[in-house]
């Protein structure tokens, strides 16, 4: 059992619902990636999603644009990435890592280096935005072979028809973008999010989890209320962005927030 | 099951279609190991809907006559072929002749596929388009066709692009168009793209996204190139005509490749014809500040939706690019490029910015011709192949667009304040 199914079945029995922050590594200097990953963690995060800097974010907002550009600033690239998971594992076996980014630069270094790299490091699951799964057979087989979970979005406008090619490839869970946009969009409507959710999981096995649009406390615990995991990325990248001067201790205690609040979600 | 080629189902007045053997892409978009769709989630359905009703709309008389209304009477199309005689001699090598897409509405090839597109998007009930641009004439001619048929317009252009092709930003508003100037990344046609898909994710429901040349997902390489097909199989005539056989070679710029595809594919299954593409040098490829991914060597990767040949770095981060030519500063192609430089049916060179300019100006002044700094590219390389061949070989040049929009650049470089 890979360690993103474990986490999730074992929140499950509890009946709570898994808590992941996303951050971009290297943001904004690629020394205190790790150090904030530990504070997400004792903050109550379950998993981490790491973002890999790239050069043209398409399918994010400025804010996580940003993130990008400050980490790139530095050359943060996928391999730094890979470090910076290892680093993290010396003292922390036992959260998942997803890595989230852009197609180019896994293909750039190879499906198969990448995926001895990426478990070498500890990684648990991969999210590329922009591989579809008409394009990810290849990508998906050998990440499977590796033991590493591709995880696949689900939209809005995602008809009934691709959910059995998603259903068929996806690992670990799937990640329902709330809302049709860029991430740091508008908020979202937890009505709607609600409704979708019950048709996808006619289709779905894989537990889902709920993001774009996620910027509290209270909109998490609502969330909670209908997925089985919160995503909160654009929020924490703004705390970075606010600057580096206490920035572990704000993002443990917001995610401290989110986490309290989620747990009353079903109480 | 193979899809139709598209492109041979617009129906064309050409006398000497052959069958063709060349059938490209696949019914998932991909041309040998370019293409596919790279896209988000969000995007899927939308791409998928519009490979139908594309489908659906090519297959309609109604709205190919429409299109071929449009082409004739709106844009001045068939465009002439002219021999440049003048020049020829001054390089004493083999006849250049030039096909006049400078001459079509607004100044360039691009709107033959906005035209194209446009009723496309009017058909599927869209009331909003956006498009990038890089030399701002996709943009203009998305603006103007926009206007034509009643639909409200944002282009999105990069910061850089828009300080150096001031003309067409003020050209695009006279239209009624937004132009969105695009500060992230190298400010260039790529981080334009970057926002229109930004926008599209975010307004997919009412917006149709008019890209500009044969890349991004299935199905746009595809359509662009079938609606840009026009170029060639005009010429196709047009050489039988006046020299009474098809060209020894035809050559033309790639940025995307629109222009390129458009007057190369009609002659792929001809045999005897090169098709030589013609890459931004910018200051050489030897200093690594260019725009020419295929002549570089560049590896394939995904960017904007498709595989396909792209510059960037080890870690798969892509680079930013140059060239005087704001329409040719684009780190990818258009992924059927990448496969006929695979197959081998195509060359593809590259002309540096000085080589470019040397060009401008000849024509200019041989011919009376103002050409795009885009097409200059082209216009550069003829003029260093035309020297080594013999008189009675027949080079076609794509005149892509007229320089207009580039006069305030030459005027800079010339120390001269307009
Ligand atoms: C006149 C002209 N030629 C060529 C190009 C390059 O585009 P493509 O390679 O798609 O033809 C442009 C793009 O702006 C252009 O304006």
């Amino acid at each position: 059992m890979s360690r993103i199914e474990s986490t999730m079945q074992a929140l499950a029995a509890q009946g709570r619902q898994a808590l992941i922050p996303f951050i971009t590594a290297g943001d904004p200097n690629p020394g205190v990636t790790v150090g904030l990953m530990h504070a997400l963690v004792d903050g109550g995060a379950d998993i981490i999603e790491l973002g890999v800097p790239f050069s043209d974010p398409m399918a994010d907002g400025p804010v996580i644009q940003r993130a990008s550009e400050r980490a790139l600033a530095h050359r943060v690239s996928l391999r730094h990435v890979l470090a910076m998971t290892a680093e993290f594992r010396k003292t922390d076996s036992k959260t998942p890592v997803v890595l989230m980014g852009y197609a180019n630069p896994v293909e750039a270094m190879g499906y198969e280096t990448f995926a001895k790299a990426a478990v070498e490091a500890g990684v648990d699951g991969v999210l590329t935005v922009d591989l579809p799964p008409e394009e990810a057979e290849e990508c998906a087989a050998i990440l499977k072979t590796h033991g590493i979970d591709l995880i696949f979005l689900l939209a809005p406008t995602t008809p009934p028809s691709r959910l059995q090619a998603v259903q068929r490839l996806a690992r670990g869970y799937v990640y329902y973008v709330s809302l049709k946009g860029v991430t740091g969009a508008a908020h979202l409507d937890v009505d709607s999010v609600a409704a979708k959710l019950l048709e996808l999981r006619k289709y779905i096995s894989l537990p889902i989890g709920v993001g774009f649009g996620i910027r509290d406390a209270e909109t998490a615990r609502r969330v909670a209320g209908v997925a089985d995991a919160v995503v909160i990325g654009s929020r924490l990248v703004q705390e970075v962005e606010a600057g580096e001067d206490g920035l572990a201790e704000r993002l443990n205690s917001f995610i401290k927030g989110v986490r309290s609040a989620m747990d009353t979600a079903r109480a | 099951m193979q899809l139709q080629q598209p492109s041979h189902r617009l129906p064309s007045e050409n006398v000497m279609n052959e069958p063709l053997r060349y059938h490209q892409p696949d019914v998932r978009g991909h041309f040998g190991q370019h293409g596919g769709i790279y896209v988000a989630e969000t995007l899927m359905p939308a791409l998928d809907e519009l490979r139908v009703e594309y489908e659906k709309a090519i297959a309609d008389p109604d709205f190919m006559a429409e299109y071929r209304y449009e082409l004739k009477h709106y844009v001045g199309r068939p465009s002439p072929v002219y021999h440049a005689k003048r020049w020829s001699e001054q390089l004493g090598g083999a006849q250049i002749y030039l096909k006049r897409e400078d001459l079509n509405h607004t100044g360039a090839h691009k709107v033959n596929n906005t035209i194209g597109q446009a009723l496309l998007a009017r058909r599927m009930g869209k009331k909003r388009v956006i498009a990038e641009t890089g030399a701002g004439q996709h943009g203009v001619a998305s603006a103007t066709v926009a206007a034509r048929y009643g639909l409200e317009c944002v282009v999105y252009m990069g910061a850089e692009d828009v300080a150096r092709q001031s003309p067409n930003v003020y050209r695009m508003k006279l239209l009624g168009a937004t132009v969105v100037p695009v500060s992230s990344g190298s400010k260039t046609l790529k981080d334009a793209m970057n926002e229109a898909m930004r926008d599209w994710v975010t307004n997919v429901d009412s917006t149709y996204y008019i890209i500009g040349t044969c890349a991004g997902p299935h199905p746009y390489p595809m359509l662009v190139r079938d609606f840009q097909c026009v170029i060639g199989e005009e010429a196709k005539v047009q050489m039988v005509d006046l020299v009474g056989r098809q060209p020894d070679a035809v050559i033309a710029c790639v940025g995307g490749g629109s222009n390129a595809i458009g007057i190369f594919h009609p002659y792929v299954d001809v045999p005897g014809v090169r098709l030589i593409g013609v890459e931004a040098g910018g200051d050489g490829l030897d200093t690594g500040r260019h725009a020419a991914p295929l002549t570089a060597g560049a590896k394939p990767g995904v960017l904007h939706g498709n595989r396909t040949y792209l510059m960037q770095d080890e870690d798969g981060q892509i680079i930013e690019t140059h060239s005087i030519s704001a329409g040719l500063d684009y780190p990818g192609v258009g992924p059927e490029h990448s496969f006929l430089k695979d197959i081998g049916r195509a060359e593809y060179v590259a002309a540096t910015d000085k080589e470019a300019l040397q060009a401008f100006h000849d024509l200019c002044r041989f011919e009376g011709i103002i050409p795009a700094l885009e097409s200059s590219h082209a216009l550069a390389y003829a003029a260093r192949l035309a020297p080594t061949l013999p008189k009675d070989q027949v080079l076609l040049v794509n005149l892509s667009g007229r320089g207009d929009k580039d006069i305030p650049t030459i005027a800079k470089l010339d120390g001269i304040q307009l």
